[in-house]
């Protein structure tokens, strides 16, 4: 059970498909021009998601490998076929605002993608779990960025009228609104440091700096060049003691060799 | 003695040319303008102007000061910007689009990109675009207070460019009127001759070179002449209408947008001039400076890729 609610805030926080993973940026830049709109998107694509990884994870030792990205656009294609028929009869505004984003999920990155590097090596419940965290994790995201816009540019949220008309600054129900917003939340997710697959500190650098490259502003230049001077004498030392030592080793087995031929 | 043994790395000469003096110049030339603006349009066009540049200088100021960046307000360029924005704005805009688009301008355009010199478009003229899509009908309705004491007090009419696009013959007394500037617009692109005196007086200083607004103003007029109306008043008035002439020596010379080799210069002219044909001719608006202009900033690092002067002695190697 751990297991699966670790992959739940994987899905959500570590491994978000829009503000970490980048994945799926068509229907995110394309369905966020209101939080309803976004929010739909988000749950139609986690329910296709959940379900095409349950199913691929469960045939994951029948598919060849060499067929296998066919076979999974054929599980995908058909579960999206079910859940446009079903928005088409229970949902028809949203199926109406999202229109040709709904058959596009077909070939959603974030789909496939899960389908590729975990449902396809991993179990039925686990692969169900990680596409619920997925589908939460894009959900939450296109929420955000289609609250932004739409409070921005059409002054509401879910519709509600906040801002008046006046003041609307229509570029953000726009594209360039939706890459403005996309890259603003990124960086405020990077900002504040919600730990994820792409900021996970400074473990693990190789440079002397510590490689910190988000925080620096080229001003610890100097201090970078000193540290990489002094680590770089280190290892000069630390050759030459090698050196020496190995230069003495040798020395001794010369002169052990010279004591046996004396005696 | 360690001061005998003075060392220092080049550049040991400095020319006395700096930032804030060219900046300065810019804003000297812009002053002709400006001040016609004013006359011409009232005192919300001073209060429009000064909400400009005020919006752009605290958002650097703030910006960086909450970043932790050096606060590089002292040279101008900040001023600049937020005076060409507000040059660019109608005069009876509500004041907070315009300081909504001094904060565009340097946050969104010139500090996110890394401040001055690493913004790849000119700050004023995204920020423009982004309201002129964002508020297009307030960005676009030019209502004018005429001096003459008979006429009407107000007139809410079309700009002379849009009476070019809708098909409206101008005589001599409408093009003199765009060159002296008695005609709706712009706060800063009305008057012709203010501009121009403001371009005469950069290019005595050597602030700009003729090269990017001659070879823009040559094209542009050569297409008008071909694919507009083969007649003198016709490219006169599409030269004098507009922003063209504000355009093409304020901002189209920017030096960090534009290319810096002579031939790049020209070829960025050129390309200038036929967009703004492109789009006052055959597009849907009237006016078309800014985007041509924004559209061929994003061209300059390809324009100065290939018309980079080939080194002294490499001149058979190069592939």
């Amino acid at each position: 059970m751990k297991k699966c609610i670790d992959r739940i805030y994987n899905g959500i926080i570590r491994e978000n498909p829009t503000f970490v993973l980048m994945l799926g940026m068509c229907p995110t830049l394309a369905t966020t021009t209101s939080a309803r709109n976004g929010l739909g998107m988000g749950l139609t694509t986690m329910a296709v998601l959940v379900f095409s990884n349950l199913i691929i994870s469960l045939l994951r030792n029948i598919i060849p490998d060499r067929v296998r990205i066919p076979a999974y656009i054929v599980i995908v294609a058909s579960l999206v076929t079910v859940v446009q028929l079903l928005l088409q009869a229970y949902m028809r505004s949203l199926n109406d605002a999202l229109g040709i984003f709904i058959p596009l999920i077909v070939v959603n990155c974030i789909i496939l993608g899960r389908a590729e590097a975990y449902a396809a090596k991993n179990g039925p419940l686990e692969s169900a779990f990680d596409g619920i965290g997925m589908g939460l994790g894009f959900s939450l995201a296109l929420m955000c960025i289609g609250m932004v816009r739409e409070l921005l540019g059409s002054g509401s949220v879910f519709g509600y009228t906040i801002i008046p008309e006046e003041y609307n600054i229509s570029i953000f129900t726009m594209a360039p609104g939706a890459f403005f917003v996309l890259a603003g939340l990124t960086a405020l997710q990077n900002k504040l440091k919600l730990p994820s697959a792409t900021n996970n500190g400074d473990n693990g650098s190789v440079l002397a700096c510590g490689g910190d490259c988000m925080n620096c502003s080229g001003s610890a230049c100097i201090a970078n060049h000193a540290m990489i001077e002094t680590r770089r004498l280190q290892a000069e030392e630390d050759a030459l003691a090698a050196k020496q030592k190995e230069l003495a080793a040798r020395q001794e087995a010369l002169s052990g060799k010279l004591d046996r031929k004396d005696e | 003695m360690a001061g005998l043994l003075n060392v220092s790395s080049s550049p040991h000469a400095r020319s006395g040319v700096v930032t804030s003096h060219i900046m300065g110049d810019v804003i000297i030339a812009m002053i002709p303008a400006a001040v016609f603006g004013v006359y011409q349009f009232g005192a919300h066009a001073a209060v429009v102007l000064l909400a400009t540049v005020l919006s752009c200088v605290l958002s650097e100021y703030l910006f960086e000061k909450l970043m932790n960046r050096p606060v590089t307000v002292g040279d101008l360029s900040a001023v600049v910007t937020g005076l060409i924005l507000g040059l660019n704005m109608p005069p009876d805009i509500p004041v907070w689009i315009p300081c909504l688009g001094g904060v565009f301008a340097i946050i969104v355009v010139k500090q996110l990109y890394g401040g001055l010199g690493q913004n790849f478009m000119n700050p004023a003229l995204a920020a423009r675009c982004f309201l002129l899509v964002s508020f297009a009908g307030k960005m676009s309705s030019f209502t004018w207070t005429s001096r003459v004491p008979a006429s009407i007090d107000a007139v809410s009419g079309a700009t002379p460019l849009a009476m070019l696009k809708a098909g409206t013959p101008l005589g001599t007394d409408e093009i003199t009127a765009m060159f002296i500037g008695n005609i709706p617009g712009t706060i800063g692109e009305v008057s012709t001759l203010a501009l121009l005196i403001g371009a005469a007086y950069l290019l005595a200083r050597k602030v700009i070179h003729i090269r990017i607004p001659a070879a823009y103003i040559l094209t542009f007029a050569v297409f008008v002449y071909i694919f507009g109306k083969q007649d003198a008043g016709y490219v006169l008035a599409h030269l004098c209408g507009g922003g063209l002439i504000f355009g093409a020596f304020f901002m189209a010379t920017d030096y960090v947008t534009s290319p810096i080799t002579p031939a790049g210069q020209i070829v960025f002219g050129v390309i200038l001039g036929i967009l703004t044909g492109l789009f006052r001719i055959f597009g849907s608006s009237a006016e078309g400076v800014s985007y041509a202009i924004i559209i061929g900033n994003l061209l300059v690092p390809l324009i100065e890729k290939y018309t980079l002067p080939v080194a002294f002695g490499k001149e058979g190697k190069r592939a």
